[in-house]
């Protein structure tokens, strides 16, 4: 995909840049030259989408941190004078704190896209491992700024999941003592966690990096799951890929100013207007939406499996729920990637859907009665959709036939395309 | 994966047809759980009473306060609730921005003056008692927290600088609590120093009903009762939880102006780029 460029420099400038630092070079093959498949579908436009999220997210938080006091005693009347004497202050810090919802909307999007069109399948499995990785640290990135307003779910939140660290056998101890500065959360934990929610975004721009260079070699799946053959099969990134992008951008943007401008508070919890108070537990401490999936996950086991307690076995769970989507392009034994022609892996996918939505619910629900039962059983399939469906779903289902070319497909027989003749199979 | 494209195509069997409309209940489960996600971060706070709703002004996606509300709200406050609650965030300043209770500048230094504030050291080293200005925080009813919990049986009474937002439901919770005094139901003990209030998480509430009849004046004619000082102080409280509520509205309705007529302009450009492409 990445063959020779076609870049001309088109003055003495730029010739001159190019045999030194052939930056243009790079821009012009990487943006605007890069053959995309035809055939992609609005579900491509989130990869421009979290790209811009990431962006708007490190402006706002850079324009924050000029305002913020990462002490114990003033953060939390640092942020609220951000938004009652900051000149736009409250129009950053919503941008801030509803972009990091919206960003993970796009990026769950992005991910139950690959999920479906079988992304993560050869050659593009380090592709997806490096998006694993970016989705882990946007958690890390998340759970960190949801501290730093030092309200009562920050500091509750911080409690719980410091905590965590605390069962891992031998080190727990020191580990948790260690992430704290202290012996409990308190203003040195404050300190670390918003000098590294200012590294972690960062560390995402670097890995966001490598993912768009290994996307670059691979090229783009698409909604076909079939490998471009020729010239016939692609478009330029610019302008069609481009504009597609913007557009979708655009009609993303409507939401994301609804929330910011019409319902702010609405995806964070009211008890975050509370100052932090380490003598008062809140009546249900919960992590921001976009955690509550792996939040049920860990406190579905409830119960010890011989030497290791529940909690721990909830930690390993929680661990295990991330770690498993990176063995996924090989538990999935499938050569087909697009759920288009696996009928069966289609109704399973959505199921998978169902299953993670169901565990968001429960994450936000007291855990007690049905609610952990539900949890349990939402776990276990969770578990079983990795471990044992996508292995023998590759070995038993019947695939439907494949297009010839991605231009067949979408240039069907009047397309003037050389397959003319052949008429291409217009199901899903 | 074969490619077979004279495959005659068998009617399926009633499993995959009945697959085929899993995608739909999916689509559905999610919408569902998505609406009741929203839901219930607003409704928890209450413990199963429904909040009391009312229509209020500056609910509506372009709404507005109403500055005479807000400046009947803010006598309830400064005349009753300041007497235990403090409001550190905000500033005699606030009183006189755009949108809020828009009092003239003039009459907000007057309501300033009223009330003293350590300030100094001067130039000998002493501190000293001086009338506050636009600029200096409205005054706290006590020293500190310990103070405010001795003078009220060893309740805090909570801040209220952003209290709509700090508390599920908002401006229909602090609503339903300020009109939700009532008698304990039977067999419901109410221990010394405590009030029932049907809102109130555990119904259990340290501050007695501080609003009655006619404990403020209003002198434009406004209904001196306790449901119009609640809905007045209720306007008043959550303007202060949020001073710039009406320009992010205002905002908000310019930026999806823009926004629509920018993706209508990209659609239109797309698919001029796409036309020859299919």
């Amino acid at each position: 995909m990445s063959g020779e460029s076609n870049y001309q420099p088109s003055n003495g400038f730029t010739r001159w840049l190019d045999v030194r630092l052939p930056i243009m070079r790079l821009g012009y093959d990487s943006f605007v030259d890069f053959p995309t498949p035809r055939n992609l579908n609005y579900w491509w436009t989130f990869g421009a989408i979290l790209s811009f999220c990431l962006i708007i997210q490190i402006v706002t938080g850079v324009v924050l941190a000029m305002h913020y006091t990462p002490h114990a005693t003033m953060a939390f009347t640092s942020v609220e004078h951000i938004m009652r004497d900051v000149n736009y202050g409250w129009l950053i810090r919503y941008v801030h704190a509803n972009g990091a919802s919206m960003f993970f909307l796009a990026c769950y999007i992005h991910m139950f896209r690959g999920l479906y069109y079988g992304s993560y399948k050869a050659p593009r499995e380090v592709l997806w491992i490096l998006g694993v990785i970016l989705y882990i640290l946007m958690m890390a990135a998340g759970f960190l700024g949801y501290v730093l307003p030092w309200g009562q779910m920050s500091f509750w939140a911080a409690t719980v999941i410091t905590n965590l660290f605390g069962a891992i056998p031998l080190i727990g101890d020191a580990l948790r003592e260690f992430l704290w500065g202290g012996f409990s959360v308190d203003n040195p934990t404050l300190n670390r966690f918003f000098s590294l929610h200012y590294l972690v975004p960062f560390l995402i721009l670097g890995v966001v990096m490598l993912h768009i260079w290994a996307l670059h070699v691979t090229g783009q799946n698409n909604p076909d799951g079939i490998e471009v053959k020729d010239e016939q099969d692609t478009v330029k990134f610019t302008p069609h890929a481009t504009i597609k992008d913007i557009f979708g951008l655009s009609i993303f943007l409507l939401l994301f100013a609804y929330f910011v401008f019409f319902n702010p508070n609405a995806l964070g919890h009211a008890d975050n207007y509370i100052p932090a108070n380490p003598l008062q537990t809140p009546p249900h401490i919960v992590p921001e939406w976009y955690l509550l999936p792996f939040y049920a996950i860990l406190r579905a086991i409830t119960f010890d499996i011989g030497p290791i307690s529940s909690k721990l076995g909830g930690i390993i769970a929680m661990g295990a729920a991330m770690a498993v989507l990176f063995v996924l392009p090989w538990l999935d034994t499938s050569k087909v990637r697009s759920a288009r022609f696996r009928p069966l892996y289609r109704q399973f996918f959505w199921i998978f859907v169902a299953c993670c939505m169901g565990l968001g619910y429960l994450g936000g629900q007291p855990a007690e009665g049905a609610y952990v039962t539900a949890a349990q059983i939402l776990t276990a399939y969770y578990f079983l959709h990795f471990l044992v469906i996508l292995p023998v779903l590759g070995l038993v289902e019947k695939t439907k036939p494949l297009p010839e070319s991605i231009a067949q497909a979408v240039l069907g027989g009047s397309g003037g395309s050389a397959d003319a003749t052949a008429s291409p199979e217009k199901r899903g | 994966m074969t490619i077979n494209m004279n495959e005659t195509e068998a009617r399926p069997c009633i499993f995959t047809r009945a697959c085929r409309v899993v995608p739909l209940i999916g689509a559905l489960a999610i919408a569902l759980l998505g609406a009741s996600f929203l839901s219930t971060s607003q409704a928890k706070a209450s413990e199963g009473t429904p909040l009391k709703h009312l229509n209020w002004g500056f609910e509506a996606p372009f709404g507005t306060f109403d500055r005479s509300a807000l400046r009947r709200g803010y006598k309830v406050y400064s005349e009753v609730c300041a007497a235990c609650h403090s409001m550190d965030l905000l500033r005699f300043r606030n009183l006189s921005q755009d949108g809020g209770p828009e009092f003239t500048e003039e009459e907000v230094e007057i309501i300033a003056v009223e009330h003293t504030i350590e300030d100094g050291p001067d130039e000998y080293g002493d501190m000293y008692d001086r009338p506050r200005v636009a600029a200096d925080a409205f005054p706290a009813p006590f020293a500190n927290t310990n103070a405010a919990r001795a003078s009220n049986g060893g309740s805090l009474p909570p801040d209220l600088s952003i209290i709509a937002k700090a508390r599920g439901g908002a401006e229909n919770y602090l609503y339903s609590l300020l009109t939700g005094y009532e008698e304990a139901p039977e067999g419901v003990e109410v221990p010394r120093g405590m009030n029932y209030n049907a809102y109130f998480p555990g119904h259990m509430i340290a501050m007695a009903p501080p609003l009655v009849e006619e404990i403020v004046d209003y002198e434009d004619g406004t209904p001196m009762t306790v449901d119009q000082y609640s809905k007045d102080v209720v306007t008043f409280l959550t303007w202060a939880s949020e001073p710039t509520r009406e320009a992010r509205h205002r905002l908000g309705f310019q930026v999806i102006i823009f926004l629509l007529v920018f993706a209508g302009l990209m659609y239109f450009t797309m698919r001029k780029v796409w036309a020859d492409q299919h």
